[in-house]
């Protein structure tokens, strides 16, 4: 498996670089479009920073999320990633995401300490081959300070945080996890691993 | 479901090696960073924090290697702190692995260092360290350089401003408490805690996993920090998580 890391500039992405080498892909490292021919079976988004100027460095990356966007190349966003997938994000503003799953990227509740940061336990909403060998309740590694609130039937998983939380969401060929696998031990390694396999399909 | 507490041993860091002392003097060798990290990772370890104590800039560079190496070999989060200056050492630090950065002294100097790191790279990596010192019932005093000097500021007004500046969390030390082993200040974890909305570290004080435990039950700590209950192989963080687990506190185990 080959995967397209895109790098958006707001961060190190050694961290998922090496978990998804350990879950059995090669890697590729992209700052905008690949010349030429692109070869990667899977593309990924990495989660840190703000929505804004996540959102504004896609702009780079048309050909590939084009790709994406007809179904023709899995997707794996992580926390700002995830969030970028979806329609509009009320972070610092209002700003407008790939809208490739309608809904809105909320501020968590006022009740709860923000940013949630930490190991929360997930809860599978439907049958998943995503979380293969992972138990119910099991910990992932969340830090955030917006939610996805989906508008579509996608929820994999979720977590409570204050409210309810999307941690897994899977839309055809685009997936999506609010939690950093890369940073969540051996079950963050596992779920990529089952990503990997479901995005083979 | 509930978010867990996290505890995170904390690895003082002179030099490149691992080092421990009590109230910030007498430091002992206590071995190789990372290969600490990982041992921590295994026993169950919610985060890592890496404090590096070294006086002079010289050792920069050994320290951004650290980040790196860390970065490729661990599998949870980590934090650097210690002799972050300025806005350029926070992009240097998290640009190469790490999860966080904390600022003690370059924050009180100047808060818009807080300000502009969580800009840039988001609160949630930019942790404000307080270490704090007891100066009445329900005071205490902000110190920075590592302990050495009063700045006469009120420790629970400076978290509100660092909360106000962007910063994600706090890791609070009670200079009191440091090394003592005789638990964590509880009056000043919970008085900060109860104070601001972004999660507290309580630092400064471990001793055994009861300690711990008051930090959660009384202190209204979100992580509790450690050090020489687990570098001494007194306590796993297993061990601690079990306490913590029969007594009705949500851990990941």
């Amino acid at each position: 498996m080959k995967a397209c890391l895109l790098d958006l500039g707001l961060g190190n992405l050694l961290s998922i670089r090496r978990g998804l080498e350990r879950a059995g892909a090669e890697v590729t490292v992209a700052d905008r479009d690949p010349a030429g021919r692109d070869n990667a079976d899977v593309v990924v988004l990495p989660g840190v920073g703000a929505f804004r100027d996540g959102a504004a460095a896609l702009e780079r990356f048309g050909a590939l999320l084009g790709q994406v966007r007809e179904g023709r190349k899995p997707l794996l966003g992580i926390c700002l990633g995830m969030q970028l997938l979806f329609s509009k994000s009320f972070e610092g503003g209002e700003y407008k995401g790939l809208d490739l799953i309608k809904g809105e990227v909320m501020l968590l509740p006022k009740s709860v300490k923000v940013p949630q940061m930490g190991w929360n336990s997930i809860s599978a909403t439907r049958d998943t081959p995503l979380l293969k060998g992972i138990k119910d309740y099991e910990f992932f590694y969340f830090v955030h300070s917006y939610y996805c609130r989906p508008e579509e039937d996608i929820v994999v998983a979720e977590c409570r945080y204050g409210t309810t939380i999307p941690a897994i969401v899977k839309k055809g060929n685009i997936y999506g996890t609010q939690f950093h696998p890369e940073k969540s031990g051996r079950a963050g390694l596992i779920f990529l691993k089952n990503f990997l396999e479901d995005a083979k399909r | 479901m509930t978010l867990t507490k996290r505890i995170i041993p904390c690895l003082d860091v002179n030099k490149g090696r691992v080092v421990k002392g009590t109230q910030f003097k007498n430091l002992k060798d206590a071995g190789d960073p990372i290969e600490q990290a990982l041992a921590y990772e295994r026993q169950g370890a919610d985060e890592i924090v890496f404090l590096d104590i070294t006086a002079s800039s010289e050792y920069r560079e050994t320290v951004l290697e650290m980040i790196q190496k860390t970065a490729y070999e661990l599998s949870i989060p980590f934090t650097v702190g210690g002799g972050i200056r300025s806005y350029g050492d926070v992009r240097k630090a998290l640009l190469a692995g790490a999860d966080k950065v904390s600022l003690n002294t370059a924050a009180v100097l100047d808060p818009g260092v807080i300000r502009e790191g969580a800009q840039i790279f988001g609160s949630q990596c930019i942790v404000t360290a307080i270490d704090a010192k007891r100066t009445g019932v329900e005071n205490w005093e902000v110190y920075i350089y590592g302990g050495r000097k009063a700045t006469g500021i009120d420790a629970l007004q400076w978290a509100l401003k660092a909360e106000e500046m962007g910063a994600g969390e706090i890791l609070l030390t009670s200079m009191d408490f440091d090394g003592s082993k005789d638990g964590y200040d509880l009056d000043l974890t919970r008085r900060v805690s109860e104070s601001v909305n972004i999660p507290v570290i309580a630092s400064g004080g471990a001793g055994n996993p009861e300690h711990i435990y008051r930090a959660f039950a009384e202190g209204n700590a979100d992580a509790a920090l450690a050090a020489s209950i687990f570098h001494y192989g007194e306590y796993t963080v297993k061990d601690v998580k079990d306490y913590l687990k029969e007594r009705g506190i949500p851990v990941r185990i």
